[in-house]
């Protein structure tokens, strides 16, 4: 790194600046050229290159207006940087805001979002270099980024440290919150439904967060598991399955029967596959996993005479509730002597009922999967599992079994796994092997990864952020993904260890020492 | 007579196969033993490989016709330079702050930065697949015969597939002598080793790493540029079977082994095409994937592996 001359004054490196920003310029350049600037286009009869000279030249000049701002900050031009990052991000709001068609001459993009998007980079520039000034007029002692960026580490780090002391406050109000949802003021069936969905991957969260926040175990597959739970319940319980059809059946098992069922099956599937691949290490496990996902969706696909392959199997019933079929009888194949919960209760059929009562059914079964982790935690096996996750050689001359203790926490997690696949088929009223592919193992992981590896709330909090945030912004569905694969680079690149990380040894032998470290050793100079 | 001929016509398409899992599998197999991660974003660099060549051959066929040789080598070294700023810009931007970071933080990083990039290529070229129309015809005929039916059956061994095997061949050899011969392959080779003291010996290990990733994706490129004029269509999405497969290739011939990366590559791609052409082409993906798990089992350390021992 270069040199950083913290005070503004003092003589600045001309020559190394003019390399940065010109190197800058020329990756930008040659990044944007092949891509962006030549797009592929069809033509009848073949394809041809269309030129956007423009982009990659707005590219270019943002690129070396940021890293300009960057440079300026780190040599203390505080409020050089808050006076032009300000002065953009100004034009650019009041433009997006009120400006009429007339506007798009000056604008960077041609997307409205990529516009906004630089909008507000300027504003955290301008921010932070205000937050900077302000803070040396105060102190006049000057940090460099360093030292900023630790404090910030430090800061994250007691609100993990806060939260997992107060976790039971946090759960509770987090459980009251999510009870009373679905009778909130202003609660349509889109919150509800985006509800459900969130609720999905929160269990989906603390399933896999048994095999990779306790056991320490990379699983890039889980939606295999997730899959085996969901073809399990479809295929027992949809009128529409070849298995019912090739028995002789026309109504398929209540999905409370099939629950335990899936759970099961996909327990057996994680037990088979991690019995030979447990040995492996951290990352070849991970890659094998990830097979053994591509391996289940594969055959899902060619097995036609069981899983109907891309066609999928429908027409999958909702749950039951108390022993009544909570369909409206619109359905002419659904059988004459079954009484609709509506009708038993005397209420119009209402869609919306059916959602909440999805609602209530994964929340409830989200809870279990929470109570069943935390209470597991605490028993031999579980406290294995986090031994083995910090050190295996140590557990094995310790007499831990490290294939076994992995193969529980494997099968466990997978169980978990198959119990929201099955809620899935249920709620989906459709399976297909297209809603199991790898992109949701990635996004399952993330989840919890992000949230902070074992960290029951950060999944909770990371579920919130990759899936409600993103179900909520519709409208920008087609930038849903490249933002999803971002934030998870730009995540780990601030917090390595996950948003909420905070590790504190179920048990604890002796009295804590206090923690030095990083927030001392980064202070001020 | 048709056995063998249907043999040979399997044999040589698995060696081109092989030729592009091999080359990707390099890339896979050097990052991993200098910075001991799983480079997952570099199925998408090689995508990104492809979509340059086809870009430059459809710059090229604009500018008017140029001899196909040169077109040809015109396109190899554009694609190879474009993508290996893509693969030093990657390496840059977010793996090097993680080097010190725990191995599943990093495998997290590029994961997001795989999802990432194939989004990007998608909205920026659309999801549409883009055909390129065959560059290379023709070749010599090895065997001529009569399948069952009685119809004739010939074997060929195109000029293409020619061309593809001995620029496999032209890159391996000029690889090896850079990693075995050249500063930049000792200094290399000791950052594998110990990357502390390498430092301590004054070898720059930042722009150490950072070659690699730029040789890493110049021979994804390379690959890119194989499959275009191979299969003639691309889109964003090629680089993630292409990349797992490259990836079980290198485990296959033993992480971190560069002759193994290639001899997994060409197993890799025969193991697919025999299978496919002898038994279930729906199921070929399952077979390269349980191959991965029974050599994980039974020699964890790869064919040409060294064996890794865990030090307390």
């Amino acid at each position: 790194m270069a040199a950083t001359i913290p005070h503004a004054g003092r003589p600045v490196d001309r020559r190394g600046i003019l390399i940065e920003l010109g190197g800058t310029a020329l990756v930008v350049f040659a990044l944007t050229i092949s891509l962006v600037g030549f797009h592929i286009k069809d033509i009848s009869g073949g394809i041809t290159l269309d030129l956007r000279i423009v982009d990659v030249v707005s590219a270019v000049a943002i690129a070396l207006v940021v890293r300009g701002w960057m440079i300026l900050m780190r040599h203390g031009y505080y409020r050089v940087v808050t006076i032009s990052a300000g002065a953009v991000a100004a034009i650019l709001v009041v433009s997006l805001l009120f400006g009429g068609a007339g506007v798009q001459f000056y604008m960077p993009f041609k997307a409205k979002l990529l516009q906004w998007l630089l909008a507000i980079l300027s504003t955290g520039f301008a921010i932070g270099a205000a937050l900077r000034m302000a803070r040396d007029g105060r102190t006049a002692v000057a940090e460099d980024d360093g030292a900023a960026s630790d404090k910030q580490v430090a800061l994250m780090d007691r609100v993990g440290a806060q939260v997992q002391r107060n976790a039971l406050w946090i759960g509770g109000f987090l459980f009251a919150a999510a009870a009373c949802f679905p009778f909130m003021p202003g609660v349509n069936l889109q919150y509800l439904d985006i509800g459900v969905l969130v609720l999905t991957y929160i269990m989906l969260g603390w399933g896999l967060n048994i095999v990779v926040g306790l056991a320490g175990l990379l699983d890039l597959g889980y939606v295999a598991f997730y899959a085996v739970g969901a073809y399990s319940f479809a295929l027992f319980a949809s009128p529409d399955s070849p298995l019912l059809q090739e028995l002789g059946l026309t109504e398929g098992i209540s999905f409370w029967l099939c629950l335990p069922f899936a759970g099961l099956m996909a327990a057996l599937a994680g037990v088979a596959l991690g019995f030979p691949v447990l040995r492996l290490r951290g990352d070849y496990l991970a890659i094998v996993t990830l097979g053994f996902g591509e391996m289940i969706r594969v055959t899902l696909l060619n097995f036609y005479s069981l899983t109907k392959g891309p066609d999928g199997i429908s027409k999958i019933p909702p749950p039951s509730l108390l022993g009544y079929s909570t369909e409206s009888k619109m359905d002419e194949e659904t059988l004459e002597n079954t009484t609709e919960f509506h009708t038993a209760m005397g209420w119009e059929f209402d869609q919306a009922d059916t959602t909440v009562l999805l609602y209530f059914v994964i929340l409830a079964m989200a809870l279990a999967t929470n109570f069943f982790t935390v209470r597991i935690r605490k028993l031999p096996v579980g406290r294995a599992w986090e031994a083995l996750r910090e050190d295996e050689i140590a557990c094995r001359s310790l007499g831990i079994n490290p294939t076994n203790t992995k193969l529980t926490a494997f099968g466990l997690g997978a169980m978990f796994g198959g119990f929201a696949g099955s809620f899935f088929a249920t709620r989906q009223t459709f399976v297909s092997p297209e809603s199991f592919t790898f992109i949701e193992s990635a996004v399952i992981l993330a989840i919890v990864v992000l949230g902070g590896f074992g960290s029951q709330i950060g999944v909770v909090v990371a579920a919130f952020l990759l899936i409600g945030l993103p179900e909520i912004f519709r409208e920008l569905q087609e930038y849903r993904m490249l933002f999803f694969g971002g934030s998870m680079v730009l995540i780990m690149l601030w917090r390595p260890a996950g948003l909420l990380a905070h590790r504190e040894p179920t048990i604890r032998m002796h009295r804590r020492k206090a923690r030095g470290g990083r927030a001392e050793a980064g202070g001020a100079a | 007579m048709y056995h063998v001929a249907y043999f040979l016509d399997q044999l040589i398409n698995g060696v081109t196969l092989g030729a592009i899992y091999g080359l990707v599998a390099i890339g896979y197999t050097m990052v991993y033993g200098i910075i001991g991660m799983i480079n997952f974003a570099h199925g998408e660099i090689f995508m990104i490989g492809t979509f340059v060549s086809l870009i430059v051959f459809l710059l090229l066929g604009l500018a008017g016709g140029v001899w196909l040789p040169l077109a040809i080598l015109i396109v190899l070294l554009a694609a190879m330079l474009f993508t290996a700023i893509y693969g030093w810009t990657l390496e840059r931007v977010a793996y090097r702050r993680l080097r010190a970071s725990p191995r599943l933080a990093a495998l997290i990083t590029a994961i997001g930065m795989s999802i990432f990039l194939q989004n990007y290529v998608q909205l920026l070229q659309g999801a549409r697949n883009k055909p390129l129309p065959p560059q290379i015809t023709g070749g010599v005929e090895v065997v001529n015969t009569s399948n069952r039916a009685g119809e004739a059956y010939a074997v060929s061994l195109s000029y293409l597939q020619m061309l593809i095997i001995v620029l496999t061949i032209v890159l391996m050899v000029v690889f090896t002598v850079l990693i075995t011969r050249t500063a930049l392959g000792r200094a290399q080779r000791a950052c594998e080793q110990d990357r502390g003291m390498a430092a301590l010996l004054g070898i720059n290990v930042d722009r150490t790493i950072s070659l690699t990733f730029v040789i890493g994706a110049s021979l994804a490129a390379v690959a890119g540029l194989i499959f275009m004029l191979r299969y003639g269509a691309t889109d964003f999405f090629v680089g993630f079977l292409t990349g797992l497969k490259a990836f079980t290739a290198a485990v296959l011939g033993g992480i971190g082994s560069l002759p193994g990366a290639m001899l997994g590559g060409l197993l890799i791609g025969l193991i697919e095409v025999f299978f496919a052409g002898y038994f279930n082409l729906e199921y070929k993906d399952v077979a390269t994937f349980t191959v991965l798990v029974l050599v994980l089992i039974f020699r964890p350390t790869g064919l040409l592996g060294k064996p890794d021992i865990e030090k307390v």
